[in-house]
């Protein structure tokens, strides 16, 4: 063997451990950043199934339990938020009405996110729509582009908010899945309130869990699938 | 030499006691440093806010330690639960000294969690 060629082979290992060393704590303090709070993940796609079936016209709890964790006032006027709501349907031809709870749909390809000029309505990496409330102008464009009418304004000024849900005057809200509850772990509080189990919640994605396997098995709609949203939130028994 | 010795002495004390007189005497509530020390936090506590809220809402990381959920926790005063209900409030007492207007607040909840919790049940 030549001696350009040895030195050359002691260059080369001489070059791979020096890189070794220089990048290593980089990838440590890389991995330990992320192990302490790795927030949402775009392998988890969090939806709704309910069953309307199961909904009941005079219940109204998952209203009830969503304006207690958020805060909310729980008035119906025009000018109240509400990021639920029941409303009921009736098939004029056969008499067969049907009640179920309305509320964001946490679509796929979000209308609301298309039309925001700050960019304050966004998605989430795990499908959660919301909206950055520090961007918000409260132009409300998002609220005439929603086709579920389910986003509202803050007309008053507002005390005493939830520590887990800051809102305020002048900025759209809706319903947002109790991210904070889903980013502790919990369920949203109307899934944990339906007394009759019509709200599944769960990761449309984990072939293990309840909503994917039943999602599967029965037909389950999406409002206004026309628009082809993909919704995250979908109704059985419609 | 002697004369501007003096002169400096004199200047640093006038300095040391303006400073003393004018700072805003603030209620701190539980107190202590969580994060990092004092000096530090008085300068550059708005930009940790600002990097965690985005952190927060846009891609769901959740940092106890800086969040603004937990600095009121520790730093709401004793009497009133609040960290800007009173002029000597933590945050009002040196934004108002600063002339800095805060609009946290404004969505953000002010007070401890326990008091919140207390006016609920009443």
């Amino acid at each position: 063997m030549s001696d350009i060629n040895t030195q050359r082979r002691q260059f080369i290992k001489t070059s791979v451990g020096a890189a070794a060393i220089a990048i290593a704590p980089g990838m440590m303090l890389y991995a330990t950043a992320h192990g302490k709070s790795e927030g949402a993940s775009s392998k988890v796609r969090w939806g709704m199934l309910v069953d309307t079936t199961q909904c009941t016209p005079d219940c109204n709890d998952c209203v009830t339990a969503c304006n207690k964790e958020n805060g909310l006032s729980g008035g119906t006027k025009a000018t109240d938020s509400q990021w639920i709501r029941k409303i009921e349907i009736k098939d004029v031809r056969t008499g067969v009405a049907h009640s179920l709870p309305m509320m964001c749909q946490h679509c796929e390809h979000p209308p609301c996110v298309d039309v925001c000029p700050t960019q304050a309505s966004f998605k989430r990496a795990d499908g959660i729509v919301l909206v950055d409330r520090h961007l918000c102008i409260g132009c409300r464009y998002c609220m005439m582009a929603c086709p579920y009418k389910a986003r509202s304004f803050v007309h008053e000024t507002l005390e005493d908010q939830n520590p887990d849900v800051p809102r305020g005057k002048g900025t759209v809200e809706a319903c947002s899945l109790c991210v904070h509850r889903i980013d502790k772990g919990q369920i949203p509080a109307c899934a944990e309130a339906c007394k009759n189990k019509a709200i599944l919640f769960g990761d449309l994605n984990d072939a293990n869990s309840e909503i994917y396997k039943k999602v599967r098995t029965v037909a389950s709609d999406q409002i206004r699938a026309d628009l082809q949203l993909n919704t995250g939130i979908r109704y059985q028994g419609l | 030499m002697r004369l501007l010795a003096t002169l400096l002495l004199c200047m640093s004390f006038s300095v040391a006691w303006a400073t003393e007189a004018n700072t805003p005497k603030l209620d701190i509530g539980k107190g202590g440093e969580c994060v990092r020390d004092t000096q530090w936090m008085r300068k550059n506590h708005m930009h940790l806010l600002k990097h965690q809220r985005d952190e927060t809402v846009r891609k769901g990381v959740r940092d106890e330690q800086v969040s603004l959920k937990n600095c009121v926790e520790c730093h709401a005063s004793k009497s009133d639960n609040s960290v800007v209900a009173r002029e000597d409030s933590f945050c009002a007492g040196c934004h108002r000294y600063e002339a800095v207007k805060i609009d946290c607040f404004e969505c953000h909840a002010s007070k401890r969690r326990a008091a919140l919790a207390k006016k609920d049940e009443q």
